[in-house]
């Protein structure tokens, strides 16, 4: 974008400094948007499957729901309890809303289209998504209320042992890809499998990690099943039981602007990113965009399908799943996928 | 130019949080300030072109470290006024620390202006177009590979003896298998009986 700036005249570092901005605000404001029809999508998802009707008042089919929702937090009072620690109770979701947008900097929407194309960009994300769960923590501790402490503790474990695995399911694709850099990934996977499909998920050796990822990110992200943190039965709404108004908003757009990173990093990693499914040139004239979009929708719904199947995990199910079953899985995975490049690619 | 004025932000927000780690009355800001100090380091190295120290350096001592700090911290139950009452009490040991610190960093500013030891001429870095991470691996891997295993073996007995410290064998814990629960079909806890009247049932 910054040659297009200066083709219209502009010095080269105002350009780049407009273009970056420009596309901060191309990737933050569509984002916000797609934040607000997703959890309008979640509800009718998860009700249809319920049997029920979900939002249909508001709007054609319900659609302006969200905006109905985000219109109303915006006009309500912000409740601040009296025993809180004020300024770490209005910068928690702060935290959470900025984190969950500055990790899409790195994610790329077509073979030219990211907004930080750097070499480092999967260990970018590991680096944002580890700082997510300050936002949370915070917001247990500084509402000094014992439901949103305790759900704080259990987030930020659940958080840090699912990193874990993530951090070595990760390893096994960027010895795949030989590139820590987003694109050089989704590039690596131009007919991966069989010389005809566009995905890593198509390897055998590779398939085992995309499910153990997709799991895993469902925890990250603390959706259902394993959204311990907000076991409404037991911790009333966990972390943000004291919120109020846009404070409470801000992390719910956190919330689901990281689900959609998650269902936009399965697409990456395993499933092809901006790619067409198949290596075949006449998929290629539809815009790389949209293949990526319908591969994160396709993630969406896997999400909302799971939230209304599968009941919740209990906390110490939850972690032996992390530490007992992935772990020791991802970690041989590594070796494995090692030996197996030293013996085809390296010999 | 932008990169003077992002090395001073940096520079400038990293002292003045490393000030306010000690200055902050509540130890969880003093974390938080010590974690926008880690944060903003990352961003220095990021400017000296070490992009993947920086990562780690947010992945490790932010993601991990930090949040283990603030955990602690939140556990403690603190009183603030008696935090403050032993304040006179460590004056002297403190200030002992402070100036011991003093004096070395102008013994060590003072050695460097002297131009001493001549270590500049050895560690010249060869100038590559090879990613930061492709040439940290080529090293790690070949050169320092001793000293790579050497660290991975320290740090496996420290988990080694972190386990053994802690691990207590209690007596008297039903703990869950998992696997045998999984194995258990209906037929095995479920039993079909039709007892005639007045015969009842053992179970």
């Amino acid at each position: 974008m910054t040659e297009t700036f200066i083709s219209w005249g502009m010095d080269p570092n105002w350009a780049w400094g407009v273009a970056t901005i420009a596309g901060i605000l191309l990737i933050a404001l569509p984002l916000m948007l797609s934040v607000a029809m997703i959890i309008y999508a979640d509800r009718k998802i998860w009700a249809a499957i319920a049997l029920r009707r979900g939002p249909n008042v508001v709007g054609p089919f319900g659609l302006l729901q969200s905006f109905a929702d985000g219109l109303k937090v915006f006009l309500q009072e912000t409740i601040i309890p009296s025993s809180a620690n004020r300024g770490l109770f209005l910068i928690a979701p702060i935290i959470t809303f900025t984190v969950a947008l500055m990790a899409w900097a790195v994610i790329p929407f077509n073979s030219g289209a990211i907004l930080a194309d750097i070499n480092v960009g999967l260990l970018y994300i590991l680096a944002i998504s580890s700082l997510g769960v300050y936002g949370v923590i915070l917001s247990g501790w500084s509402s000094n209320s014992k439901y949103p402490f305790f759900s704080a503790m259990r987030a930020s474990a659940q958080m840090i042992s699912y990193e874990v695995s993530i951090g070595f399911i990760l390893i096994g694709v960027v010895l795949f890809a030989d590139s820590f850099n987003m694109n050089e990934i989704v590039k690596a996977q131009i007919g991966h499998g069989l010389g005809v499909v566009n995905a890593f998920g198509f390897n055998l050796l590779l398939f085992p990690l995309a499910v153990m990822f997709l799991i895993s990110s469902l925890a990250e992200t603390a959706r259902a099943p394993f959204d311990l943190t907000e076991a409404e039965s037991e911790l009333v709404a966990g972390y943000q039981t004291e919120y109020s108004s846009m404070s409470f908003a801000l992390f719910w757009l956190g919330e689901y602007a990281n689900v959609l990173l998650m269902c936009a990093l399965n697409a990456i990693l395993f499933w092809g990113g901006w790619l067409p499914p198949v290596d075949w040139a006449p998929l290629y004239a539809v815009p790389g965009i949209i293949w990526l979009f319908a591969k994160i929708l396709f993630f969406f719904f896997v999400f909302s399908w799971v939230k209304a199947t599968v009941p919740r995990y209990r906390y110490d199910q939850l972690m032996r799943l992390g530490w007992k079953v992935f772990l020791p899985i991802s970690l041989f995975w590594v070796f494995l996928i090692s030996g197996y490049l030293m013996l085809t690619r390296y010999s | 130019m932008i990169q003077l004025i992002a090395f001073y932000l940096f520079a400038t927000i990293v002292i003045a949080s490393a000030t306010m780690v000690i200055l902050a009355r509540n130890p969880v800001h003093s974390v938080m300030w010590l974690i926008l100090a880690f944060f903003n380091a990352a961003g220095l190295m990021l400017l000296a072109g070490a992009e993947f120290i920086a990562m780690l350096l947010v992945i490790v001592y932010v993601g991990a470290v930090a949040v283990l700090f603030l955990f602690v911290v939140m556990m403690l139950d603190i009183d603030f006024a008696e935090l403050r009452a032993g304040f006179v009490r460590y004056l002297p040991l403190g200030a002992l620390v402070a100036i011991i610190l003093a004096a070395e960093l102008i013994f060590a500013v003072g050695a460097w202006q002297a131009g001493g030891v001549d270590l500049a001429s050895r560690a010249a870095p060869a100038v590559t177009d090879k990613s930061n991470i492709q040439q940290i691996g080529e090293l790690l891997y070949t050169r320092y590979i001793f000293l790579f295993e050497a660290a991975g073996i320290v740090l496996l007995v420290a988990m080694i003896g972190a386990i053994v410290l802690t691990h207590r064998q209690r007596g008297g814990v039903r703990i869950q298998n998992i696997s045998a629960q999984n194995r258990r079909r209906p037929e095995d806890a479920t039993r079909l009986v039709d007892p005639g009247v007045g015969q009842g049932m053992e179970l």
